[in-house]
């Protein structure tokens, strides 16, 4: 086997990513804070007021991030759900999984965010448009995925089927980033773009952008912390597991002891 | 200070919308964490189980 496959092998071992991902996750949570505070001094405090919208723009700085976040996760589990069905790897099969629930935590403070942003600004809390609706589809389809994988008693089975549903909707994905554009509604059209100039002055764009950093650490943090549990629980019969129980347990003791 | 909290007069749109976003991603930090706790508890429980029946003829 040729060095790089070889290497992929050994990371996705679990023993071996669970004991990386150790190492990793407190460190991402902790620059994820860091990062995450910085950019909300620079939202809340150092950038100015809309000329249109006044401060309750400042909303933007947790809506626009989290709501990129909805999407890079379920672009993320659905990579990985392709990879755990056809090639049955069991890494992938927990990182698709675990993936599901940050989803959907970040889609719904999108929700959430969006709604207590559209009161002020558009005189309601909620409307039926495409952008909303989809979005509300896209948490419908990260609970789907949660509820199906704890439906089927057998975990490597209810990870398959699980990935199998994420697979399917996919094709909300491009529906959610193209609303804005495909139906012109209550929804704003995008400021920040790839390509082209974003329509945003550049005091409010480094909060927003610093703090789209912050939330896609944030996610790397909280995918570690929950595929070493999924790892955990799939393998709990082997000795690597029996010895993380067993060292937890020895390690909680002497804490009562001492402290 | 207050004048930074009130938002121009949209504090009470604003301030919800972050401490949502600071209490779902807390419940995101803590729920692996309390998972993590059950299912090494289980694992030491079946690893008893098995050794006590192992250990008796």
């Amino acid at each position: 086997m040729n060095p790089l496959v070889l290497w992929f092998h050994k990371i996705g071992s679990p023993p071996t990513f669970y004991r990386i991902a150790g190492v990793l996750a407190p460190w991402c949570f902790a620059i994820a804070i860091a990062v995450g505070a910085f950019a909300l001094y620079g939202g809340l405090v150092l950038a100015p007021r809309d000329y249109q919208q006044g401060d309750a723009y400042r909303i933007i700085f947790i809506h626009v991030p989290c709501a990129w976040m909805g999407l890079f996760a379920y672009a993320f589990m659905a990579v990985n759900a392709f990879i755990a069905l056809v090639w049955r790897i069991k890494l992938s099969e927990i990182l698709a999984m675990a993936s599901a629930p940050i989803g959907a935590a970040f889609t719904f403070i999108t929700l959430v965010s969006g709604s207590l942003w559209g009161k002020p600004m558009w005189g309601t809390w909620w409307t039926w448009d495409a952008r909303l609706t989809s979005e509300l589809v896209l948490l419908f389809l990260y609970l789907g995925v949660i509820g199906l994988y704890h439906a089927i008693e057998d975990r490597r089975q209810a990870a398959r089927a699980a990935s199998f549903l994420a697979l399917i909707g996919i094709v909300n994905i491009p529906i959610v980033h193209f609303s804005v554009n495909w139906w012109n509604t209550l929804h704003q059209a995008q400021t920040v773009r790839l390509m082209g100039p974003s329509k945003i002055s550049g005091d409010m764009l480094w909060p927003l952008l610093t703090m789209a950093l912050a939330t896609h650490v944030w996610f790397f943090a909280s995918l570690f912390a929950r595929t070493r549990v999924g790892l955990l629980e799939l393998e709990g019969g082997k000795d690597w597991a029996r010895d993380v129980a067993l060292a937890e347990a020895t390690r909680e003791r002497t804490v009562t002891q001492h402290g | 200070m207050a004048e930074f909290f009130a938002m121009g007069g949209y504090g009470a749109y604003i301030w919800p919308a972050y401490a949502v976003f600071f209490v779902v991603l807390a419940i995101d930090a803590i729920a692996p964490r309390l998972r993590r706790k059950r299912v090494l508890h289980e694992i030491r429980g079946k690893l008893k189980r098995r050794q006590s029946r192992e250990a008796t003829p």
